[in-house]
């Protein structure tokens, strides 16, 4: 049987945004050729080339590092602080104002639904800016100290998942607290952070104050151990994490990482059901799943493990998976050929290690990259499905019988960047929310963001946190 | 063009039918059984519901799609009047515009039925005779329900005896409030059968239960009581039908096929104006409960100036231009 | 002068609230600033630092769950403690550090005063490093600092008693546990140290103080899976590179040593604090 009501496609218009046929880097307020060969940026739902962009080498790197070291001295240190917030007021308005050019690049080069570029990813990106534009001139007053100064340059390196949002959760903080920035976007996804970069010429900023420059990891290594720049931020996984940690050892560079996770998302057996459901299919398949803080173990109690899988089976087969730029389209694409493949592989273990798995029927697009939702039941904690982040729209589902087995499970992992809960009992929420070792807790909601909220991990998804006043201190040396 | 991925999700895949449903036989068998039933019930989260609804809200519905919803709207409406000042002349207009809702266009589909007091009943079975368009009746001392109860079950009787096929009569809330469930839930069972053949719709008033919990139990307490449809509110009361309303409604009659096997139907009713509301509401329909509530023997739309737009806007459709207000009719 | 002939006392470690030797076995002598011996204390080995994670992280739950006013009053207790054996700590550290009585009493003093300091702060930390969180959205959010966990410490390895207690109060104060290398050259005072917080209301394993070689034990403690941060005050520069790096395989928290041993009369504030406190962040809808 087919669906009375078939949505006609609704596609949002491309025409909106002019995709340049090949970009540079942007240092010093201008776009510059890189040394490197350059890279090709591909839409991932079509595999459709977007444009070329230029590969920043050591040289290039360098070149940055120094711009911002001279705008650093001379331009955005000395400046106001009013008047810096005042630039960060003005590069909120134009993010406001361009939003649906963001909206339209974001997902072409990223392949997340249309939806949530325009509704999450490009409005919380203004909004970082609007918050931290205002701290600029308070900084007295963030419990710092009385005189908490900037660190200098630093040195930003950001992952694919959200380009855009990523880049607003670096830059801004680091601007409103005085640093100047030298940001590499990731290599699958660089177009918004070069729409950005023109945001900033719009802007009038100071060249020199913000650098973008493109590249794979090499690049991102140039940047970080650059002997100039004094404050490496990195968002990425924790094997990268690791090895950054590793070349900032020994230096005088502060260090922030968030990293990546294997959230629990508990529902116990008096939760708001409906809304759980909802929760968990937004916990795993926002964003394709391509998010640190996806609630990736469902941890469900056994009472109601049955009519919670049931339900949620039955929403998901609602999805709509398909073309990212269709105003409908709940699930886009995979954002590369890579990360496709290392989400068959670790389904691949679920599979042989026992777990049951679970797909919605239907068909996937010819071309690009796709992956059905999945959900893998009969799942035991020592499943490789349980215990690694897969970045990708799949869940495992495990049970638990008490709130002591809950928490237990929930925190038998090395990461601890986000949880969930859900129940109606107010005592219960407050006391596993106590117990959790986790960065972010989402009770009765989840995959909620905001810049007023820090963000970050407990053990191994990273330490230092963004967002809040808490997320200031990372861009400031206090003196207590 | 995105396409769900199952549309087999939400069919039904439960069996059998049974009028007293099984597994909740015993449920009303002292207030505080029933009590407990209720509150036991899942409790609905109000920001996650409203969540959903927003997002809901956000299809884009265009072109053929439109077109077939905006169809599927007007044949749906219970094209309503239930004013003080209404008049057998008044009904009658509103009859012979239920039959053809736009005079110019023959392919216009008739509404699903023109909703009265119940004195008016009679008009309006004689002006929409043969049309196969329903006559529904408001009873039970509509709107506030605040009479004994051998009243409303009198006013049932005449309205059923003037020629309604549909009753919507309105529970206690004030019973319902105070947690006197057995009483609501004995009121529609009596006005059920005093009904006869004619289909009963239970108006919750969920204006003034207020709570997203309390719908949901007010809706499993209608189901359980015989109703062959629940729906939103009288329009006498802000705030009338909204989305997240209508969601959890959805949500209930959904879970109540999956455990009883038997279907009832969801009318929201009050404050449902232009074509986008009306769009919206079918999307809710299509993504929580799917396709077989998307006709008018499960959904309902109790509105009067709704049917105005969706006209317009077909128009629109039809002739690629604009229309405005002189071009339907003034009710 | 008496002719009484002294009982000597055998120096040993403190691990998981007891006092055993090093599995080891191993022993090494400590002498006083002018090269006079002192002691034979316990030279604790890696598997010692082993069974120190373990102590440390079975006692994480009670310590950290424990009411931040409970932790105060424990605190102050510690101080009160050592207040009565000042004589004994004045004694140790003069030796040690080739001090002055007066010098060494005075650093005593700021000692048992630091310990004070801290265990004002432990129901502070919360109003003062949280949050409510004004979320654009029907939620209401906050924010609370948290212990990071089971935190390394290398004590500093001049300043064998203030700086010991500069370093070790304020991961006790954030609701850490401890596992401790002291001093190498001066490690009597953390002995006592031990002594004091086995009588005071310090639930055990809550610290474990091994003395000994930081370079021996270290990398094992930066490497340690179960170790959630690491202090570097004691640790040289070469191996603090290192260990930093080590650190690194399991994203620990480091705090980073300055090259020169600081003064440790300074106004410690927050810094000490915020290394090993964590902020998690709460969500939950607003509705009825």
């Amino acid at each position: 049987m087919t669906s009375l009501f078939e949505y006609a496609p609704a596609p949002e218009s491309r025409s909106i945004v002019d995709i340049r046929p090949s970009y540079g880097l942007f240092i010093d307020g201008e776009f510059v050729d890189g040394t490197g060969t350059p890279l090709k940026t591909v839409n991932p739902a079509t595999e459709e080339v977007l444009s070329e962009v230029a590969t920043a080498h050591e040289d290039d790197v360098d070149r940055a590092v120094r711009a911002a070291r001279r705008a650093f001295v001379k331009t955005w240190g000395p400046m106001r602080p009013a008047d810096r917030g005042k630039y960060l007021f003005r590069i909120a308005r134009l993010l406001q104002e361009r939003a649906r050019e963001f909206a339209v690049l974001e997902t072409l080069d990223n392949g997340k639904p249309i939806r949530e570029s325009r509704d999450v990813d490009v409005p919380l990106a203004a909004a970082h800016f609007f918050y931290h534009a205002g701290w600029a001139d308070k900084l007295e007053h963030a419990g710092l100290g009385p005189a908490p100064r900037p660190l200098g340059v630093a040195g930003q390196v950001i992952p694919w998942n959200f380009p855009l949002l990523m880049l607003a959760w670096k830059v801004a903080p680091a601007l409103a607290t005085g640093n100047t920035v030298v940001l590499k976007p990731a290599e699958t996804t660089p177009l918004t952070a070069l729409l950005f970069a023109e945001i900033c010429q719009q802007a009038d900023l100071p060249p020199g104050v913000v650098n973008i420059v493109t590249g794979a990891g090499e690049t991102g290594r140039a940047v970080i151990s650059h002997p100039d720049v004094d404050k490496v931020a990195f968002t990425g996984s924790t094997e990268v994490g690791r090895s950054i940690a590793r070349a900032v050892a020994g230096t005088e560079k502060r260090l922030t990482l968030e990293l990546g996770g294997k959230a629990a998302n508990i529902v116990f057996d008096d939760a708001p059901i409906d809304q759980a459901v909802e929760g968990i299919v937004r916990g795993i398949f926002f964003n394709q799943g391509h998010v640190c803080c996806a609630g990736s173990r469902l941890l469900v109690q056994e009472s109601v493990h049955d009519d919670v899988v049931a339900s949620l089976q039955r929403r998901i087969g609602t999805l709509r998976v398909g073309d990212p730029m269709d105003k409908n389209t709940d699930l886009g694409a995979i954002n590369s050929a890579e990360q496709l493949a290392r989400i068959r592989e670790l389904t691949a273990f679920g599979e042989t290690e026992g777990a049951t798995c679970w797909q919605p029927d239907g068909d996937l697009p010819d071309r690009g990259f796709w992956f059905k939702p999945t959900v893998f039941t009969d799942v035991s904690p020592a499943h490789r499905i349980a215990r690694d982040e897969v970045f990708g729209p799949v869940l495992s589902v495990m049970t638990f019988r008490t709130p002591d087995e809950a928490v237990a499970k929930a925190n038998n992992t090395t990461y601890g960047l986000s949880a969930g809960i859900w129940s109606e009992k107010g005592s219960r929420i407050l006391k596993v929310t106590d117990q959790l070792r986790a960065g972010v807790v989402w009770a009765n909601t989840f995959n909620e963001f905001d810049p007023t909220s820090p963000f970050g991990g407990y053990k191994q998804s990273g330490y230092g946190r963004e967002g809040g006043r808490q997320g200031l201190a990372a861009y400031l040396r206090s003196d207590s | 063009m995105t396409h769900v991925l199952d549309p087999n999700a939400l069919a039904d895949t439960s069996s059998g039918t049974g009028t007293l449903p099984d597994p909740f036989a015993d449920v009303t068998r002292s207030n505080d059984a029933f009590r407990a039933f209720l509150h036991g019930l899942p409790g609905v989260d109000q920001v996650g519901a409203e969540a959903r609804a927003k997002v809901l809200g956000t299809r884009s519905i265009k072109t053929t799609a439109k077109a077939w919803a905006i169809d599927t709207a007007i044949s749906m409406v219970d094209l309503t009047t239930l004013e003080g000042s209404d008049t057998p002349g008044k009904v009658r207009a509103l009859a012979a515009k239920a039959r053809r809702p736009d005079p110019t266009d023959p392919s216009c589909p008739a509404v699903a039925a023109v909703c009265v007091y119940g004195d008016l009943a009679g008009v309006a079975k004689e002006a929409l005779a043969g049309t196969g368009i329903n006559v529904a009746a408001v009873a039970t001392a509509f709107p506030s329900g605040r009479a004994s109860r051998e009243v409303k079950l009198a006013d049932v009787r005449d309205a059923v005896a003037g020629g309604a096929d549909e009753i919507d009569m309105v529970i206690d809330r004030g019973a319902f409030l105070t947690g006197r469930y057995l009483d609501v839930f004995e009121e529609i069972v009596a006005v059920k059968e005093a009904c006869g053949p004619a289909h009963l719709k239970v108006i919750l008033e969920t204006g003034e239960l207020v709570t997203l919990d309390a719908v949901r139990r007010a809706s499993w307490l209608a189901m359980l009581a015989g109703g062959d449809f629940i729906k939103t509110s009288t329009g006498k009361v802000s705030p009338a039908a909204t989305l997240p309303v209508c969601l959890v409604m959805l949500e209930a009659v959904r879970d109540f096929r999956a455990a009883t096997g038997r279907q009832v139907g969801v009318k929201p009713a009050g404050g449902i104006r232009t074509t986008k509301d009306a769009v919206k509401h079918l999307v809710l329909i299509n993504e929580t409960v799917g396709s077989d509530w998307l006709s008018p023997d499960w959904f309902r739309f109790g509105a009067s100036s709704l049917l105005n737009d969706l006209l317009l806007q077909r128009q629109k459709l039809r002739t690629g231009h604009y229309s405005g207000p002189d071009h339907v009719s003034v009710d | 002068m008496s002719d009484r002939l002294t009982v000597r006392k055998t120096y040993k470690l403190y691990l998981g609230g007891a006092f055993p030797r090093s599995e080891s076995g191993r022993t090494y002598e400590v002498h006083d600033a002018k090269g006079h011996f002192l002691a034979n204390a316990a030279w604790a080995s890696r598997k010692d630092g082993r069974d120190a994670v373990v102590a440390a992280r079975s006692a994480f739950g009670k310590w950290s769950g424990a009411t931040a006013y409970n932790r105060g009053q424990v605190l102050y207790r510690v101080a009160e403690v050592m207040e009565g054996r000042a004589a004994q700590f004045t004694e140790e550290v003069a030796a040690g550090e080739g001090l002055s009585a007066a010098k060494a009493r005075a650093a005593v003093d700021a000692a048992i005063d630091r310990w004070v300091w801290y265990a004002g702060w432990t129901d502070k930390l919360a109003a003062v490093l949280g949050s409510t969180n004004p979320v654009a959205g029907p939620y209401f959010g906050f924010s609370v600092p948290e212990p990071t966990g089971v935190v390394a410490v290398l004590a500093p390895q001049r300043s064998s008693l203030l700086g010991l207690v500069s370093v070790l109060a304020p991961v006790l104060a954030a609701g850490n546990t401890a596992v401790v290398v002291s001093s190498k050259e001066r490690p009597l005072p953390a002995i006592t140290l031990g002594e004091v917080l086995a009588t005071s209301d310090v639930p055990g394993g809550v610290v474990n103080l091994l003395t000994g070689d930081a370079a021996e034990i270290g990398p094992w403690l930066a490497e340690h899976a179960d170790v959630d941060a690491i202090d570097l005050a004691g640790a040289p520069a070469p191996l603090a590179m290192e260990l930093e790096r080590s650190a690194a395989g399991t994203i620990k928290r480091v705090l980073r040593a300055p090259a020169e041993e600081p003064d440790w009369t300074a106004d410690p504030g927050l810094s000490r604090l915020r290394p090993f406190l964590e902020t998690k962040s709460v969500w939950h809808p607003i509705g009825v």
